[in-house]
């Protein structure tokens, strides 16, 4: 009895140990570039030579001159807000009815909301242009929120649904008949716990607003330029080692609000689920 | 309930037909016209685009390049799911938290990390050469950009396989290897296909995620390696035709459109094989 045994622990072996390989190889590529982005940001030299020579702050410094940095900066966080603020209230509002109705009607608008996920968002971006040039307006920020909240609200729609479907009906029961308006249930009852899912799929959102190029590069208007547009142009030029330090300026800052919403709101487990 | 609810779904779905679909409708009438006034209608554009054999492989180019990546997604993401599946919930916080982190941070930064990594200076040329060898070009071809879209794209894959994994009845796997099969033999004719539905979701978001992934492809790939976005926004904005432009962007779409729909079928197939 003991060899067949001794033979299909080898293979239990052999299994976990390709697959154990194969995770810790895309573990290093996963986590290797964000390393290298920090290390290089970081550099006291005029090159963007990794290993960096040696630790300094010099060009985190030069950062508090880079006017036109700092102006691309804001006007990425301050479209970046808008689209979150805008797709959190449509996005839960829609959440409820996509989480509860079985209508057909529903159905097709979940499928519909979701579908810039799938669709290549440059196509929309100059679809977009095409729609407001034709309409006789001008690219405005107005039409540039618009467009980053029809392909950032699909993130709120999904965090939010997958915990409006694991909300326990009979509390929403139980609110009513012991007498709470509907809008009282949602207050109290319902939004207390879904907040977790839709505090999560706002972070995506933004996240993926701040970080949109494709719809940006068609709606923004000449004189406002976004953060990733500006940083791409000095990428694809001069590569100027200030972009370093934005880049690892970026990188620290998504580290941070990760983890706030690791705490505050469970993050890797509303994706996981 | 049910009734009073659904009316909440409206101010989302009129912001979506007001600036999406009405913007597609236009883009498809802007496609079939002769100049950018959509004036008059024609199919010139679309024989243009099929008669040319350069436009046409961009395509091909295009839809082949993000069945590499989500190769190479599937056989690294999926080691990663199954592994974090089988972890105590603390470590399987940390991995998850690891994987999504390339996609959260900025695409540009991303990409900028890698040049600095495949460049011909760059980290991996560093060791390379240090064994002697000639400096590899990986910057500006094929092979870097599959790296790159690989990377950013895997959380796209290892958490729809997770979640399917997380639920999955681990008495099955047990019961496959009480009966006599190995671990490998369990993997393939137990854990994988009932994983399916989550494979396929999985293969359907990494797969348009990279071949519509302009700002990587255009910077890793450089100006030579020319996939449909950067040939869409060539010919809206550098070419300023309009037209064609659309005709591009709606062939695109038709063609993501129906890989998405044939690999959709595929996993409700495999939805009800896992059932039975």
């Amino acid at each position: 009895m003991d060899a067949p045994r001794a033979a299909v622990d080898m293979e239990a072996l052999s299994l976990r140990i390709v697959f154990g390989m194969l995770a810790a190889i895309a573990m290093v590529f996963l986590i290797g570039p964000t390393i290298v982005v920090l290390l290089t940001s970081f550099t006291p030299s005029e090159s963007l030579r990794f290993p960096p020579s040696g630790l300094s702050l010099r060009w985190y410094w030069a950062l508090i001159d880079a006017d036109q940095m700092q102006r691309a900066a804001w006007a990425s966080l301050i479209v970046a807000f808008w689209t979150t603020v805008i797709s959190v209230v449509l996005g839960t509002a829609a959440s409820l009815a996509i989480a509860r109705s079985s209508s057909k009607w529903v159905r097709a608008a979940d499928v519909l909301f979701m579908s810039p996920l799938l669709l290549p968002a440059l196509a929309f971006g100059f679809a977009a242009l095409v729609f407001i040039s034709r309409m006789h307006f001008s690219p405005s920020l107005t039409f540039l929120v618009l467009g980053h909240v029809i392909v950032c609200v699909p993130f709120v729609l999904r965090t939010t649904i997958a915990s409006l479907t694991q909300l326990d009906p009979a509390l929403l029961d139980a609110s009513q008949s012991l007498g709470a308006s509907g809008l009282m249930t949602f207050r109290r009852v319902t939004l207390p716990l879904i907040a977790p899912g839709v505090a999560s799929g706002a972070f995506l959102a933004f996240m993926a607003s701040f970080d949109n190029v494709p719809v940006s590069l068609f709606l923004s208007d000449e004189r406002t330029e976004m953060l990733p547009i500006h940083l791409w142009q000095q990428i694809d030029t001069n590569l100027d080692v200030r972009t370093a330090a934005v880049s690892g300026l970026i990188v620290i800052l998504t580290l941070v609000l990760m983890l706030i919403a690791e705490r505050m709101a469970g993050l890797t487990r509303q994706l996981a689920r | 309930m049910k009734s009073t609810d659904s009316p909440l779904v409206l101010p989302l779905a009129a912001l979506f037909v007001a600036f999406f679909v009405a913007p597609l409708c236009v883009l498809v009438a802007l496609s079939l016209s002769t100049d950018a006034n959509i004036a008059s209608f024609t199919a010139a554009h679309y024989v243009k685009f099929f008669t040319d054999s350069f436009n046409y492989s961009i395509l091909f180019e295009t839809l082949l390049l993000g069945v590499k990546a989500t190769l190479v997604c599937l056989v690294f993401g999926y080691p990663i799911a199954w592994i974090c599946a089988r972890s105590g919930a603390r470590l399987q916080s940390i991995i998850v938290f690891l994987v999504i982190l390339p996609i959260l941070t900025s695409v540009v930064v991303r990409t900028f990390a890698w040049i600095v990594i495949l460049g011909r200076q760059g980290i991996i040329n560093q060791v390379w050469t240090a064994f002697g060898f000639e400096p590899l070009r990986l910057l500006y071809t094929e092979v870097g950009v599959v790296m790159v879209l690989a990377q950013v794209q895997m959380p796209l894959m290892v958490l729809p396989i997770l979640t399917v994994l997380t639920k999955m009845d681990p008495n099955l796997a047990d019961a496959s290897r009480v009966l006599g099969a190995g671990e490998w033999r369990t993997l393939f004719r137990v854990t994988i296909p009932l994983s399916l539905p989550g494979v396929i979701a999985g293969c359907i978001l990494v797969y348009t995620a990279c071949i519509t992934a302009f700002v990587t492809q255009t910077l890793i790939g450089g100006a030579r390696l020319i996939y449909m976005p950067l040939n869409i926004y060539q010919q809206a904005i550098g070419a300023n035709n309009w037209p064609f432009a659309a005709a591009l962007s709606v062939i695109f779409m038709v063609a993501v459109l129906v890989i998405v729909g044939v690999l959709n079928a595929i996993g409700k197939r495999s939805e009800v094989y896992g059932r039975a």
